[in-house]
This record gives C-alpha cells, sequence and structure tokens, in this order.
C-alpha cells in the first residue's frame, strides 16, 4: 500500500502536487472552477499551447527550438501588416508561410547541416528580432479596419460557447497527436529521439524527419500568431518576447524528456494548462503578477530534475 | 575462518510482469571461479546486480563473511570488496584510466580536492600488477574493448576486491585477449579472491570454472563441480534437453550472384576490398576484433560513405546506395553492437521490429498496428523472445533477448541479402543453435547471407566460404576442404604486405 502511493507519486508526483494546488486555489476562491474562468484560462493558453504542439516535435527529436518566441513577434507584426495592405486572407497565407520558411531555415541548419539546435535557435531568436524592427521600422502597427473584419473571429468569437482559439488549439493538438501516434512520420520522430544512430541503420532519413519538425513549429507559430493579431487587432516589436520559455515550460511540465524519445501531445497539453491554471491561480490569490515568474522557474527545475531521476532510473537500474 | 565469502540465501526479485529471482541461493568460496549460467532471462544479471547495489532484492539475505549485510549501492559495494564487471561496460570514455578506476571513489584531502599523485600512483600499481600495457593517464575513450575491461578489473586491486564477478566478459574479445583475461582471473583466483563468471560459452566454462550453478526462469537448477559434469548434463539443466547437432551447414547450392563489390575502401578504415556472394551462400568474414569488418559491411549498407568502389546488385552495377535504399533492395544489417545501433530502447519489441519497414507496416502512411502485432507475435514466438509484451521498453529485457529483437526486426521483411554481424553476441547455449539453424534455413531459402563473427568455431560451422580480414584488408580466402582452423589462424596472424612495409 505505501508502496503504491510511493510509485503513484513518483510517476504522477507533479500532477497529484498540482491536484493539491488547484484544491487549495479553489477553497480560497470562489471564481476559480467556475466554468467562466476555466474557459478564460484556456483561452490565455491557446497561443503557447498552439507553439507548444509544434514544437513538442522538435523536442521528441531531443532538440531545442528556442527561436519560437520572436518568431511569434515578427509574424504577428507580418498577418497585422499584411491585414492592411492585402486584406485577411492573404495575409494569413503570407503569415503560415512565412512561419513554414522560417521553420525550414532552422531546419536546414539543425537537419541538414547538423549544427546545434540550441545555438542555431538562439541566433534565429536574435536574428528575428532585428527584422521585427526592420520590417516595421520600429513602431507597432495596428489593423485599421478592426471593427468590421471577420478576421477577429480568431481571437475573439466563440464556437458553440467555447472561444474559437480553444478550438484551434485543441484542433491543431488532435491532428498533432494522431500524426505523432499513428503515422510513419511520427514513428520515425520517436525513432530519432530515441536512438538516433539506430534509427539510421534502419534506413530513417534522421535529417529530413528533424528538418520537418522545426518547419511544423514553423507553422504551429504562424497559427499562434493569427490567434495573436486577430486577439490584440495590432502588434508590438515585443508581442511574443519570453514566449519561447512558457512553451518549452510547459513541454516540460507536461513530462515530454527534453532528452528526446519520450513524451506526446497529450502531455503537453497537459503541462501547458497546468502552467496557466498555476499563473490564474496565484493572481486569483492576490499575488503580483511577477510572482507566476518566479513560480514557472521552480516548476521547470522540478519537472526536469524528475525527467533526469526517471531517465537515470530506466538506464541503470 | 569460513570457507564461505559471499552468500545468497532465498533471494528474490520481482520486476512488474516477472519473478526474475524466486528463492535462489547461492555461495562463493574464496580462490574458486564459480559459473552462472542459464539461458537468455533466467536471471543471471539479476542476481548479480542485487550483489553488487544496482538492485535491492525483495526478499532474502546476502551473508558476507558470515554477516549479514545489505548493499545499499554500486559504490558501497565496491568498498566492501564486492565488484562487478558489467554485461556492457560502464565506464566514462572521457576520464583517464586513473580517474575511471576510482570513479566515484576519488581520494581527496580535507577539503574536497582531488589529490592527484596518490590516484595516479595507486592506479599505476594495480594497472602494474595486472601487467596491463598503458599507463594510469590514458583517455579511457581510446583504449580497446579489452583494454577497457582490464580498466575495470584493475579495480579489483584498486580496492582489494574479495569478490569479482565477470558478467560476459569474452563477447567483444579476440582469442588472444580472451588468454590475457584467464590469465588474470588465475592470478586473482591465486590470491584467494572469489570469482563469478557468467558466459554463454561453454567452452569457456569448462575452461576456467570449478564449479557451476545453473539458473532456469530464475530458480537454481543446481550446482555442480566442473569436474565432475559435462556439456550434456550442464545443458540439460538449462533448456530441459540436449543439443546435439551443433552446427548445420546450408547445402551448397548457389544461384545467381546477390552482391558484388570490387576495390571497395575507406580512409583509414578499409582499402580495396572485393567479393561476392549468391544466392543460398553462407559467407563468413573473419578476421580479430578492430580488423575492419564492421566496417566494410556498414559502407556497403550505407550508413559509411566510401571513399571509393563499386557494388554490383543482382548483376547490375548500381551507386552505393543509402541505407534506405539498401532496405528497399532487400538488403539488412544485424549491426554489431545491439544497444547503440541495433535497438531503440525505450521502444518495446512490436516498434523496434517495425521500425525500419515503416512503409511496409503502414497503408498511406498511417501504421497498420494490426500488421504489426501479428508480425511482432511471430518472430517473438520464433525466436523465444521473453518479454512481458509487445510495448514492453527493451531497455528492460536481458541482454540476449535484445538481440533476438534486432534479429527479429531484420528477418521480418524477407530481405534478398541479410548480413549479421556477430549474431550469436550474447545468446545462450539453445538459442544459439536455433540462429546456426535460421541461418541454414535462410540460405537454402535461397538469401544470400554474410557472417561476420569473431568465434571461429561459428564461422567455420555456418559458411561455405570464408574471407579472412586483417588490418583493413582481405587477406585470404578458404572454402571446402581450406576450411580449417589452423588455415584462419594462420591468416589472420600474418599482416598484409602492404601494412607490414608502412
Ligand atoms: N529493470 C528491469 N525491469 C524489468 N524487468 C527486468 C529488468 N531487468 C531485468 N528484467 C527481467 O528480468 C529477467 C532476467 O533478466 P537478466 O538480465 O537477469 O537475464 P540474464 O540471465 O542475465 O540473461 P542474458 O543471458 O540474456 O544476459 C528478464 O525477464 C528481464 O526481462
Ligand atoms: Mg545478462
Amino acid at each position: 500500500m505505501q508502496d503504491a502511493l510511493k510509485g503513484l507519486l513518483r510517476r504522477h508526483g507533479l500532477i497529484v502536487a498540482f491536484m493539491v494546488f488547484l484544491a487549495g486555489v479553489a477553497l480560497n476562491t470562489d471564481a476559480f472552477l467556475s466554468a467562466g474562468n476555466i474557459l478564460d484560462v484556456l483561452r490565455q493558453v491557446s497561443i503557447t499551447g498552439m507553439m507548444a504542439v509544434g514544437v513538442t516535435f522538435v523536442v521528441l527529436t531531443g532538440r531545442l527550438d528556442l527561436s519560437v518566441g520572436s518568431m511569434l513577434t515578427l509574424l504577428t507584426v507580418i498577418v497585422v501588416d499584411q491585414h492592411n495592405q492585402s486584406g485577411p486572407l492573404m495575409a494569413m497565407i503570407i503569415t503560415l508561410a512565412a512561419g513554414c520558411a522560417l521553420g525550414a531555415i532552422n531546419g536546414v541548419l539543425v537537419g541538414y547541416i547538423g549544427l546545434n539546435s540550441l545555438i542555431v535557435t538562439l541566433a534565429m531568436l536574435s536574428f528575428l528580432q532585428g527584422l521585427v524592427l526592420f520590417y516595421s521600422g520600429g513602431s507597432n502597427v495596428n489593423i485599421t479596419n478592426a471593427q468590421d473584419t471577420w478576421f477577429a473571429v480568431f481571437g475573439r468569437a466563440s464556437l458553440f460557447g467555447i472561444p474559437v482559439p480553444v478550438v484551434m488549439f485543441l484542433a491543431a493538438a488532435a491532428v498533432a497527436a494522431f500524426v505523432l501516434k499513428f503515422t510513419t512520420f511520427g514513428r520515425q520522430i520517436y525513432g530519432v529521439g530515441g536512438n538516433e544512430t539506430a534509427s539510421v541503420f534502419s534506413g530513417i532519413d534522421s535529417r529530413r524527419a528533424v528538418f520537418w519538425t522545426y518547419v511544423i513549429s514553423g507553422l504551429t507559430t504562424g497559427l499562434a500568431a493569427i490567434i495573436m493579431g486577430s486577439r490584440v487587432m495590432g502588434a508590438q516589436n515585443t508581442i511574443g518576447q519570453g514566449y519561447e520559455l512558457t512553451v518549452l515550460a510547459g513541454i516540460i511540465l507536461g513530462g515530454t524528456s527534453l532528452l528526446g524519445g519520450s513524451g506526446s501531445i497529450g502531455r503537453t497539453v497537459l503541462g501547458i494548462a497546468m502552467l496557466g491554471f498555476i499563473q490564474n491561480g496565484l493572481l486569483l490569490l492576490g499575488f503580483p503578477y511577477y510572482v507566476q515568474w518566479l513560480v514557472t522557474w521552480a516548476v521547470i527545475i522540478i519537472a526536469v530534475w524528475i525527467d533526469l531521476g526517471a531517465k537515470r532510473g530506466r538506464i541503470f537500474a | 575462518m569460513t570457507d564461505v565469502i559471499l552468500e545468497v540465501r532465498d533471494i528474490t526479485k520481482t520486476f512488474p510482469g516477472v519473478k526474475a529471482l524466486d528463492a535462489v541461493s547461492f555461495d562463493i568460496r574464496p580462490g574458486e571461479v564459480h559459473a552462472l549460467v542459464g539461458e537468455n532471462g533466467a536471471g543471471k544479471s539479476t542476481l548479480m546486480k542485487t550483489l553488487a547495489g544496482l538492485h535491492q532484492p525483495d526478499g532474502g539475505e546476502i551473508l558476507y563473511m558470515g554477516k549479514p549485510i545489505t548493499v545499499a549501492g554500486p559504490l558501497e559495494a565496491r568498498q566492501e570488496g564486492i565488484l562487478l564487471i558489467h554485461q556492457e561496460l560502464s565506464l566514462s570514455p572521457e576520464l583517464s584510466v586513473a580517474e575511471n578506476i576510482y570513479l566515484g571513489a576519488w581520494p581527496t584531502n580535507r577539503f574536497g580536492v582531488l589529490k592527484k599523485r596518490e590516484l595516479r600512483q595507486n592506479s599505476a600499481k594495480a594497472l602494474k600488477a595486472l601487467g596491463c600495457g598503458f599507463g594510469p593517464d590514458v583517455r579511457v575513450g581510446t583504449l580497446s574493448v579489452a583494454m577497457q575491461q582490464m580498466v575495470e578489473i584493475a579495480r579489483a586491486e584498486a580496492f582489494r576486491a574479495n569478490v569479482v564477478i565477470f558478467d560476459e566478459p569474452t563477447a567483444s574479445l579476440t582469442d588472444n585477449e580472451k588468454d590475457q583475461l584467464f590469465q588474470t582471473i588465475r592470478n586473482l583466483k591465486s590470491k584467494g579472491v572469489g570469482i563469478v563468471y557468467i558466459s554463454h560459452k561453454m567452452d569457456e566454462i569448462f575452461d576456467i570454472t570449478d564449479r557451476i550453478t545453473v539458473l532456469r526462469d530464475g530458480q537454481v537448477q543446481g550446482t555442480v563441480d566442473t569436474a565432475g559434469t559435462d556439456l550434456n548434463q550442464i545443458t540439460r539443466m538449462m533448456i530441459g534437453r540436449t543439443l546435439d547437432n551443433y552446427f548445420v551447414k546450408a547445402k551448397a547450392e548457389f544461384g545467381e550472384e546477390v552482391l558484388r563489390v570490387e576495390g571497395l575502401s575507406n580512409k583509414g578504415l578499409f582499402r580495396d576490398v572485393s567479393f561476392s556472394v549468391r544466392q543460398g551462400e553462407v559467407l563468413g568474414l573473419y578476421g580479430l576484433v578492430g580488423a575492419g569488418r564492421s566496417e566494410v559491411v556498414e559502407t556497403i549498407f550505407g550508413v559509411r560513405k566510401a571513399d571509393g568502389g563499386k557494388l554490383w546488385w543482382n548483376g547490375a552495377e548500381i551507386p552505393l546506395p543509402t541505407p534506405r535504399q539498401s532496405i528497399d533492395m532487400g538488403m539488412a544489417l544485424v549491426p554489431e553492437s545491439r544497444k547503440e545501433q541495433g535497438l531503440v530502447l525505450m521502444m518495446g519489441g512490436r516498434e523496434n521490429t517495425s521500425l525500419p519497414h515503416l512503409q511496409l507496416f503502414s497503408s498511406g502512411s498511417i501504421m497498420d498496428k494490426k500488421k504489426e502485432l501479428e508480425t511482432y507475435r511471430k518472430y517473438q514466438e520464433a525466436l523465444a523472445i521473453k518479454t512481458t509484451g509487445p510495448d514492453q521498453a527493451v531497455s528492460q529485457l536481458s541482454g540476449g533477448n535484445q538481440q533476438k529483437f534486432v534479429l527479429a526486426k531484420w528477418l521480418c521483411a524477407n530481405p534478398k541479402l541479410i548480413i549479421l554481424d556477430e549474431p550469436t553476441r550474447g545468446i545462450d547455449v539453445g538459442s544459439k543453435s536455433a540462429i546456426h539453424e535460421l541461418i541454414a534455413e535462410l540460405a537454402e531459402k535461397g538469401l544470400a547471407v554474410i557472417v561476420i563473427s569473431s568465434e571461429m568455431p561459428e564461422v567455420l560451422g555456418v559458411s561455405h566460404r570464408v574471407l579472412t580480414m586483417s588490418e583493413g584488408a582481405v587477406v585470404a580466402a578458404f572454402e571446402g576442404d581450406g576450411l580449417t582452423e589452423e588455415n584462419l589462424i594462420d591468416a589472420v596472424s600474418h599482416q598484409p604486405a602492404s601494412v607490414a612495409a608502412e
């Protein structure tokens, strides 16, 4: 009995701790578990969630993508600016194409040329920050006809009572989960992340698989930019700053391993949602907003610790 | 003074779904070599890992020098004088020999600063006692497998071990290196160290051990004196039947040529390698570890880029293929190292088996799980692989059972040419002869087979033709009556002329 409890804690310790936290917040506030608040939290996490869905592909291969934050900034500026110039539909097409193209650049450098993913995507982060200012000339952009564009749907409308961005996030998650679980491409990703050498010996083109994970990451960042642009109806030059860390935190918190090969979209959705509820709960409890950053930090450290512990156990026991 | 150093009584260890050890009792006397044998997954490694503190037993007790102890971890075990030399070597390649000998137990002063001189001197002493030809400052990554093993054994000297456990120590050693290892073991023995020796190679067991304990499905079948038993009795205790015909050679009926290479070279690894293999033919590649055999087949398969050479497949010259092209043409390579090259350890047997042939197990890119499971079941049964289910991570399987999954993943797509690089490494006697039979069966079905093996009887037993390699060059070829041990030994001990001249 005691052993069973210990095992449960070790395997699902974070989730148990999260439940305790939820219960604690719920007892101390009225609004926390109301349908309205829950939908609110989901709406807030839909942008990071959308990005995390794509970045999960990258992380499953044992690599990182730190460029998605400033990519979100650039793509949001693009979608807003193009909305004014070419109309909503063209703006969205251009944004998604740009996202895929930027992802493809990362993909070539990391996948085909074999450069270290941390350095490549960190450099991309910095490059894109510059590119944003170059593109926008340093000023904020706003959608001029904000009152009467159907583009507002993505950030502001609801479908059967569920915010459209939440629907988009969950739909993207469902598609991604299907791809990872049931397709040959998904199997290749787990193979490359689990043991790249053995995968190459099995005829898997690991370079190609890695390349496509970055394209997917760029694509979901493009979708996130559409939600962001639609919600804000404008874009500042720093709008996506720090998002790459929140995204990564959610992925790690869900239990997807940074070492590659183990994890899932379901876990990412869980991790992102947990992060959202923690931050929301802290605000409702009356903590100042910056406390959530400190807590996020602690949560990441603990999650990575558990991940490493589990790995060690698996390898050496 | 008792005449037993270490005794285990009624040790039990359960993993989810398997009882790996079931009331096992076992003892080790000073100055004896005690063999532990049994099928793949019988529990040998698990038993030894409990002695070395890597597993905690669920029940039973361990008596050391007559007193009950609990071994909390590998470091504690080492400090007590119990040393396990792993089935897979476990050194840090980036550290020096001296640092590895004392790994995790480095001598430090009051301030936690490493006492480098002491470390070096003690290590040098231990190495010298073993007669090692290298010093304490060499980086371990630059040493051969045999030398690395010596580094592990040097711990026995350094920590004054009373018990040394060898888990399949000769799996990747050449005959010479094996002789050296046996000399070392005899030395330890004469100093009164108790030694446990795990191996699937029966000739070694009868050569070096004093007593034999047989494990089967986690239970002790019995302990006998080596002098008073024979291979048949041990085999019967291990697998419940005897094995009469050790080697079955496929009928020598050859068809068309399947693969031919000419002038294949890879800088620094091998040069100017030419040979061909036909349908129904088993071609052996023999040579010492490091002769370049694995590199040759890895280059043919496409995981290494060649510097030059031509390749014919089914009589047509083609550019050197990528691994994907090789697999799609019908080539299969069972690689040398199952953990690094063979398996994705966190995947189960099912996913590992289908990994090289995803297109065969899917329609329109969607995986066909049913087909996958059917194939998994077929090979899991055919090769008698012990698992708790199709999705049990292969990292949890015994070494031999892992190897069987590497075979399964390459057999399941009906290749035209199968290259087997050390296919029976770490495989128990029963399954070993099953694999030899399988090789013959495949050849008789018309496959071309290339077998790389460092075990001479195996190469001679299964091959129609044997090429010997030395220092990256093919030095001789034998067939028919020329297939004798003397010829092979002779061929590999003479260096190729070009190398000797260099
Ligand atoms: N960490 C683990 N988790 C779950 N099961 C395990 C673990 N380690 C070993 N087992 C299981 O315990 C059984 C005994 O394994 P063990 O490694 O002791 O076999 P072995 O006799 O050393 O075999 P081999 O000759 O193939 O090396 C096997 O069924 C194996 O799958
Ligand atoms: Mg073993």
